[in-house]
């Protein structure tokens, strides 16, 4: 079982916005596909190796199931339904990125399939950028900002929106 | 037993929670005036505010709340508008409310007036003439003016009866009365017979006992010097507080009792206690004091020190007093060990010996931690039902109609959480029973009736479920009058056809009223689906059964616990899956034959009676092929019973239900999910409406 240790800096750092002050985000990067996307590191409760995933029958196909996580039953979600990626079959390097969202006004602890997991690691403010309106193929409440390294654009979710429960019912 | 918290206490709490609700819900209000769930949201908390309130004994706060609950009353109906001034108005109120509520000796009549005041500007608002009769403090029936502040600590009084010979003769029932009493607090009963004359003398309407009483009560002297209000003519009566050490010293001693009751001078007893060993029966000898004083004394001895080993208890020692919220997280992990500990057997199973007999102590031990940790949270239901005398007391009162309130079963044990979420709506059933149900006495007394309504209280338990039954005599529900009222707000089409039970289930939608008038108590249809609401809430059943003319029993099916159930564990292909037990009435194999003709037809001989059943293997979608043998798991669905076919039975499980997330928000068919003892997750299915969801899917397959 792979544990990261996270700290609790970073969290809503990104108010500063993006004029090059200000200090960076620290952040869990993931990737889903081809794409790079990132997650508070704040939010990051722990990151687990792939495990049997008991499935919630009838449920919406955003919903894989329910896991065990010590004791607690926690809801596993794919976030390729998400953000409208064909689904994928696990591979090695698929992991449970478990997080503490907002839901309803209640913390709940939700975990989402990742493909591979990258590295914590913090985005200075001045390498993001807000949400362009146009030319982005997800929804833009989904997503916080847009940061850049190198040639690559890491996207920086805002899981509270992803995981919004009103949104199950309409996909 | 000290485990009931102060009465005072608990509403002040529920109170606090109530204002902060409406505190919240005012606010969105205010920037969404149109939304009537928030309307109707503040109403409740209004409503039951002044329900508790008055039952509480907090009779300014009721008064001064029914003021403003009859504003939002009208807002509901549409006369008066959200405004931003109403609003913010409503806001001082609820300060006010505060303030009445923490301290109602010093809040502010005038400020409350002057609210009042300024809602009759606000609308056609009646300014209340008769807001005497609702809770003024001045006129209220506490003889010291304002309510009489709750004391924090239980008091001991002694009380000498021995009443009027000609008592009986009048009517008067001293049984009732000492009921009454024993009602208040803990309670010492010694009868003194010393003035029964000799057998030729006696008169047979004669009262010619008396009473000694120790009570251990947290209620105000006025309410004891009630009781006593109608048979204190001719009566000796003597009512005295008895101080109990602060500090836990010894109870007093025999002949120090009996010295300061003036029974016995103190030099007799220096006298008497020459003689050895035993006073009482010295002092009996020598003539210097009756039998029964010395019986009496004794039992005065024996509650003082139990007065005082309770006083000690709860400030440490026998009993203590813990947060709620410190059982539910020892609840969550004596529920984490059990699921530890059956993944602990499964690898035992294939260790060593000794591992295995280790692994079987702590299955022994953790089960034992899980029943206790269990018992932790059980109160008797008596803790709850006794609360009721109060509320039935004040409303006879009130409504001037008598009413004989009687209990059973006050010993039946419910989860904490189930009791403390069941007083609101028991309290609205009450007040629904006597002011709707009970008629008063002159048309009792006509219809050929006991002048004397009767009310009855009962929990007893059935299964893994507690049956809280709440009985009137009165006139029952008027079909006729249900219908015209469902017809009239558009919940039945005009002669539409009904069962009696769909009929009487109208009463539980919201808003629902038949009453003529608006009281303080009732008519403005709450109550009844705020009640519907919180049975709903503890996954339990409400059901009505009326008698024109014979009373209306309202019966409320409760689970004994929310934390954990006993299950039984299905398998359908590797799937697994938990049924409740308590609604499993039998498994029976799926014969063949059956499975196999059974394109259309879903039924099954089960010993001569046709059972219709489902198929969960589709119905969930589990991939792969049904075995040859498949089980029928068969559940009671209502009246009727249904089976459940699954590849196979596993067996009981101990199940430490945990609820789903908001994620599944309406997701039918599961009530939650448990940890199996290999540590992965199984769901716990939600058999009615599971049975719903497959039922309203065949419709929709037969239709397409």
């Amino acid at each position: 079982m792979t544990v990261l240790s996270v700290t609790k800096t970073g969290a809503a750092a990104l108010q500063a916005g993006g004029d090059g002050g200000g200090p960076g985000l620290q952040v869990l990067t993931l990737g889903l596909a081809d794409e790079i996307f990132a997650i508070e590191t704040a939010r990051v409760r722990e990151v687990l190796d792939l495990m049997p995933i008991t499935r919630v029958p009838n449920s919406h196909p955003f919903i894989k199931g329910l896991i065990n996580v010590r004791g607690k039953v926690v809801t596993v979600t794919d976030l390729r339904v998400k953000f409208g990626m064909a689904p994928a079959e696990p591979t090695r390097d698929t992991r449970i990125v478990v997080t503490e969202v907002q839901i309803g006004g209640e913390p709940t602890l939700v975990g989402a399939l990742a493909d591979r997991v990258h590295e914590a690691t913090e985005l200075p403010a001045a390498v993001m950028e807000e949400v362009p309106k146009i030319g982005m193929r997800w929804r833009a409440e989904f997503i916080r900002a847009i940061g850049k390294r190198g040639d690559d654009f890491i996207i920086i979710a805002d899981i509270d929106q992803v995981f919004a429960a009103a949104d199950l019912i309409a996909p | 037993m000290a485990t009931a918290a102060n009465p005072a206490d608990i509403f002040r709490q529920e109170a606090a929670d109530l204002l902060a609700l409406l505190e919240t819900t005012l606010l969105d209000l205010g920037t969404a005036p149109d939304d009537k769930g928030l309307v109707d949201q503040a109403f409740r908390c209004l409503h039951t505010l002044k329900g508790s309130g008055a039952m509480f004994g907090w009779e300014a706060l009721a008064g001064f709340t029914h003021h403003v609950e009859s504003v939002f009353q009208q807002v509901r109906d549409g006369v008066l508008a959200v405004t931003g001034d109403l609003v913010s108005l409503t806001l001082a109120s609820l300060d006010h409310i505060r303030a009445l509520l923490e301290q109602p000796e010093q809040a502010d009549r005038v400020r409350g007036d002057a609210l009042l005041a300024a809602f009759a500007d606000l609308a056609a608002f009646d300014s209340p003439p008769e807001r005497a009769t609702v809770g003024d403090p001045d006129s209220a029936r506490t003889p010291a003016g304002a309510p009489a502040p709750v004391p924090e600590m239980a008091r001991v009084y002694r009380i000498r009866w021995e009443p009027a010979p000609d008592l009986l003769r009048f009517g008067g029932n001293p049984l009732l009365l000492l009921d009454e009493l024993r009602g208040l607090g803990s309670c010492t009963v010694t009868p003194l017979a010393d003035r029964v004359p000799s057998l030729e003398d006696i008169s047979v309407t004669g009262c010619y006992l008396g009473w000694d009483l120790m009570l251990t009560t947290a209620r105000p002297r006025s309410v004891i010097d009630e009781a006593f209000m109608f048979v204190a003519a001719g009566s000796r009566l003597a009512i005295e507080a008895v101080a109990v050490g602060e500090q836990s010293g010894p109870a007093p001693r025999l002949g120090e009792i009996l010295v300061e009751r003036g029974d016995v001078a103190p030099g007799d007893i220096e006298e008497e206690l020459g003689h050895q060993p035993r006073l009482g029966a010295l002092l009996v000898q020598s003539g210097k004091v009756s039998g029964d004083r010395i019986a009496s004394a004794l039992s005065e001895q024996r509650h003082l020190r139990d007065a005082v080993r309770v006083r000690e208890a709860t400030v440490s020692g026998n009993t203590i007093r813990v947060p709620a919220e410190r059982l539910d997280n020892l609840m969550d992990q004596v529920g984490e060990l059990v699921i530890a500990q059956a993944r602990l057997m499964q690898v035992a199973a294939q260790g060593s010996p000794l591992l295995k007999a280790i692994a079987e102590d702590i299955q022994r031990l953790a089960g034992e931690l899980r029943d206790t940790a269990m018992s932790v949270r059980m109160l008797p239901v008596g803790t709850l039902l006794t609360r009721f005398r109060r509320v039935v007391h004040d409303l006879s009162q009130d409504l001037g109609k008598s009413v004989d309130l009687t209990m059973s079963g006050e010993e039946t044990e419910l989860d904490k959480t189930v009791i403390d979420s069941l007083s609101d709506p028991l309290v609205h059933l009450i007040r629904n029973a006597m002011d709707h149900g009970i008629e008063p006495s002159e048309t009792r007394v006509a219809l050929g009736k006991p002048a004397v309504g009767r009310l009855h209280l009962s929990a007893v338990h059935s299964g893994a479920q507690v049956l809280i039954t709440i009985t009137d005599d009165g006139r029952g529900i008027d079909r006729a009058v249900i219908r015209a009222k469902a017809e009239e707000r558009g919940l039945l089409h005009p002669g539409q056809e009904v069962s009696d039970a769909d009929l009487l289930a109208c009463i539980f939608q919201p808003g629902f009223s038949t009453a003529a008038a608006v009281t303080k108590l009732s008519g403005r249809g709450v109550g009844m689906d705020v009640v519907k609401r919180a049975i709903d809430g503890l996954h339990g059943a409400i059901d009505v059964m009326s008698e024109p003319h014979q009373g209306t029993t309202m019966t409320l099916k409760l689970p004994l616990t929310l934390a954990i159930i006993d299950g039984l564990l299905v398998g359908i292909g590797h799937e697994r899956y938990i049924v409740p037990l308590s609604v499993i009435e039998e498994c029976v194999e799926l014969p063949r034959l059956v499975d196999q003709r059974s394109d259309g037809r879903n039924f099954l001989n089960v010993r001569g009676e046709i059972v219709g059943y489902v198929r969960l293997r589709p119905l969930f979608g589990v991939a792969g092929t049904a075995p040859i043998i498949q089980k029928v798991v068969i559940v009671a669905f209502g009246q009727s019973r249904v089976g459940l076919v699954v590849d196979q039975v596993l067996g009981q499980h101990q199940t430490v239900i945990k609820s789903l997330s908001r994620l599944h928000g309406d997701q039918e068919g599961f009530s939650g999910a448990t940890i199996l003892g290999d540590g992965s997750v199984a769901l716990i299915l939600d058999v009615p409406h599971l049975i719903k969801f497959a039922r309203e899917r065949e419709t929709a397959l037969r239709a397409a």
